[in-house]
């Protein structure tokens, strides 16, 4: 019990925490990254909040800075090359991008914490599972090496890692792929955070057990009432978990909306042809619609809309102004000249 | 069904072990990995056969036994009625010719310090009477333009190149020598979703063009439906189910298929919570050391003690109209229950 005081009394020190805030919101976003070749500009103005226990699904394909946002809320971005350029990231109505690398650190894998696409290259491979799992109670909560290990072996049954007892002492490379990114998961739930970024987490996984990994995910988001943000290019996972979406084009979140109304009425072109070109289990014979070209290369984003030259409903305003992030409903925006030809009303 | 003549490739009881060994001057077999483990496959001319399964099924290596890359342990490989596994040098290459190979990953399957022609031509220099080498440029650039690349690029690098165009420049090197069947190793799965469907409408297009017969081998399950007319599925080297697309997706009848189908996610938030949801324990057993019996009981819901003494043979059963190797073969639609 002493030890939950000590981390509310660190928490507490976090300047300008406000419990009644908003979970997580992210502001007007710029991420840039200087390199020899020119300026890459990933991240445009990205912007979306959370709130707890929902799911927020972060779609796009590669490139369109969905996994850059995600490092600049975490905090771990190389910088350089990376720079943050403008926006806040507002956890709890504190700006963590301001905040001293003492108080972020105090923020990371306490408040947010995330879970890669990758495990065994995010695991360290010379320690075992155990060690790596300890050292977070002991250097977060300043626990001892055997309530350390003991919380580690509580976490793995948690994640339903069969013998957890025996197992703690393995390495990485002696789980197989699916039971790694339980151990990922289990160290990102360690010290019980409120947000949880994961980054394609079952991309790298077999189908079956992708359904365990994102089955076990849901259910403890659910008994913690947890934020989770799952960024993802698998439109068929995220119809399963996401409650809200945001697809991402350019570093821009283009189109916003509930996860039952993106489906079945999209608003923005580049949605309705992500969803026409791909093939569906349980349809067959039809004809798969093509998304022309390429997504525009970072350093040189066309001016307007960065979507035009692909989109088949573009006009010549769509290069002379940018679309503005229209509200159509409560919950919903897009960055569509043209929403109501879109949506066919 | 349709004649004999039709049938382009087919093997027989495939086998292909992998020895574990065991010291480092003497050494010693103590084992094998069983990637595949008697495979019977048959490929009609303009037909797609899709083979499905997950990692460590046994799939790339039955793709490599297919165009010779590997050779077997035992069975054969008939191409065009000639057995691939007994040839050798000129005539080997010859056969060769007719069975091609596109890559899954774009990015390692083309050499960075090739230019595009040499990449597409290079097949002209192993195979000089294919093409006269005056004509080889010519040839070049009318495979760039059959795959919808530009014919003037033929002096680009790779690099210079986007994820689908070098799947472009890999499909045109597999056309050049005009095979009849082309064996696709997850030809999209390295691809965004947007740039996979020009891929796969580039395959269908060029399929029914060449008359083509593709061998597609994908983990994912909406890909192969959709460019497949018949499917196989694949579990610790062998096929556990097999038929048409209709037969395997509607009505799947083997434990593993119904499971493999369930675990799909289907872009539809309507089916949240609506699906048929069959969730597998544990993890693929080590192909060094199936299960006895039925390779898969080891995870199934079904499994009788009977499983463990009894390989289930791939055939029609009682409640399967289509071959199944499960001795509980029964139909359950996991798709469409909802």
């Amino acid at each position: 019990m002493i030890v939950v005081t000590d981390i509310q009394a660190q928490m507490d020190v976090l300047p300008g925490l406000d419990p009644r805030a908003p979970l997580l919101h992210v502001d007007d976003l710029h991420v840039e990254f200087r390199t020899r070749d020119g300026v890459a500009k990933a991240v445009n103005g990205a912007e979306f909040y959370l709130n707890p226990g929902e799911t927020l699904a972060l779609l796009g394909e590669s490139g369109c800075g969905k996994s850059v946002t995600a490092q600049a809320v975490m905090g771990i971005l190389d910088t350089p090359p990376a720079h943050i350029t403008g926006g806040r990231v507002l956890y709890r109505g504190v700006d963590l991008l301001r905040l001293t690398e003492e108080d972020r650190r105090k923020v990371r894998a306490n408040r947010i914490a995330m879970i890669f696409q990758d495990a065994l290259s995010a695991l360290n491979p010379v320690y075992s599972v155990g060690f790596q799992m300890a050292e977070l109670f002991r250097k977060h909560r300043g626990m001892s090496r055997k309530d350390a290990k003991q919380r580690s072996i509580e976490l793995l049954d948690q994640v339903r890692i069969p013998a957890a007892r025996e197992r703690i002492n393995d390495y990485p490379h002696q789980f197989s792929g699916g039971m790694r990114q339980r151990v990922m998961i289990a160290m990102a739930l360690a010290l019980d955070p409120e947000v949880l970024i994961a980054d394609e987490p079952t991309t790298a996984l077999d189908v079956t057990v992708q359904a365990q990994i994102m089955g076990l995910l849901a259910e403890l988001q659910r008994q913690r009432n947890m934020g989770l943000i799952l960024i993802t290019h698998d439109m068929g996972v995220v119809a399963d978990v996401a409650d809200r979406i945001s697809i991402m084009y350019a570093g821009k979140v283009v189109e916003e909306a509930p996860v039952h109304e993106i489906y079945g009425r999209p608003a923005h072109p580049y949605t309705k042809a992500l969803l026409e070109s791909i093939p569906r289990l349980d349809l067959k014979g039809r004809q798969l619609n093509v998304i022309p070209g390429l997504p525009p290369a970072l350093t040189d984003i066309p001016a307007g809309c960065p979507f035009r030259p692909r989109c088949g409903y573009a006009r010549p305003v769509c290069g002379q102004q940018e679309p503005p992030a229209y509200r159509i409903a409560q919950h919903r925006i897009a960055r569509c000249h043209f929403i109501r030809e879109v949506l066919g009303v | 069904m349709s004649d004999v003549s039709d049938l382009v490739l087919e093997t027989r009881n495939l086998v292909k072990h992998f020895p574990i060994t065991q010291g480092i001057v003497v050494k010693s077999k103590v084992g094998a990995v069983r990637a595949v483990d008697g495979v019977d496959i048959q490929l009609r001319r303009g037909e797609t056969l899709g083979i499905v399964g997950e990692s460590g099924c046994g799939k790339s290596t039955l793709a490599k036994l297919l165009v010779g890359l590997e050779k077997p342990t035992s069975g054969e490989v008939m191409v065009r009625g000639e057995n691939m596994t007994r040839l050798s040098g000129h005539s080997l290459r010859r056969a060769r010719r007719n069975i091609q190979m596109v890559l899954q990953d774009p990015y390692t399957s083309l050499n960075p310090r090739m230019t595009v022609g040499d990449i597409i031509g290079e097949p002209f220099e192993i195979h000089p009477d294919a093409v006269p080498p005056a004509g080889a440029a010519r040839a070049v650039q009318e495979l760039l333009d059959l795959v919808g690349l530009n014919p003037d690029h033929i002096n680009r690098y790779p690099h210079q190149f986007s994820g689908g165009q070098r799947q472009r420049i890999g499909i045109a090197r597999a056309l050049a020598l005009r095979p009849e069947i082309i064996v696709c190793d997850e030809p999209v799965s390295a691809l965004d979703v947007s740039i996979q469907a020009q891929v796969i409408n580039l395959l269908e297009r060029l399929q029914r063009e060449l008359g083509l017969s593709y061998i597609f081998i994908a983990h994912d399950l909406s890909v192969v439906r959709h460019i497949s007319d018949r499917v196989a599925v694949m579990y610790l080297g062998k096929i556990v189910e097999t038929g048409y697309h209709m037969a395997i997706y509607e009505q799947p009848t083997h434990p593993y298929t119904q499971a493999l189908l369930s675990a799909v996610p289907v872009p539809d938030p309507r089916l949240r919570g609506r699906r048929d949801h069959i969730v597998l324990d544990g993890d693929v057993p080590s192909p060094a050391d199936p299960p006895s019996g039925c390779r898969f009981r080891t995870r199934c819901w079904k499994a009788q003690p009977y499983c463990a003494d009894h390989e289930p043979l791939l055939q029609i059963r009682q409640r399967s109209t289509h071959p199944s190797a499960c001795h509980y073969a029964e139909i359950r639609d996991v798709i469409h229950r909802y």
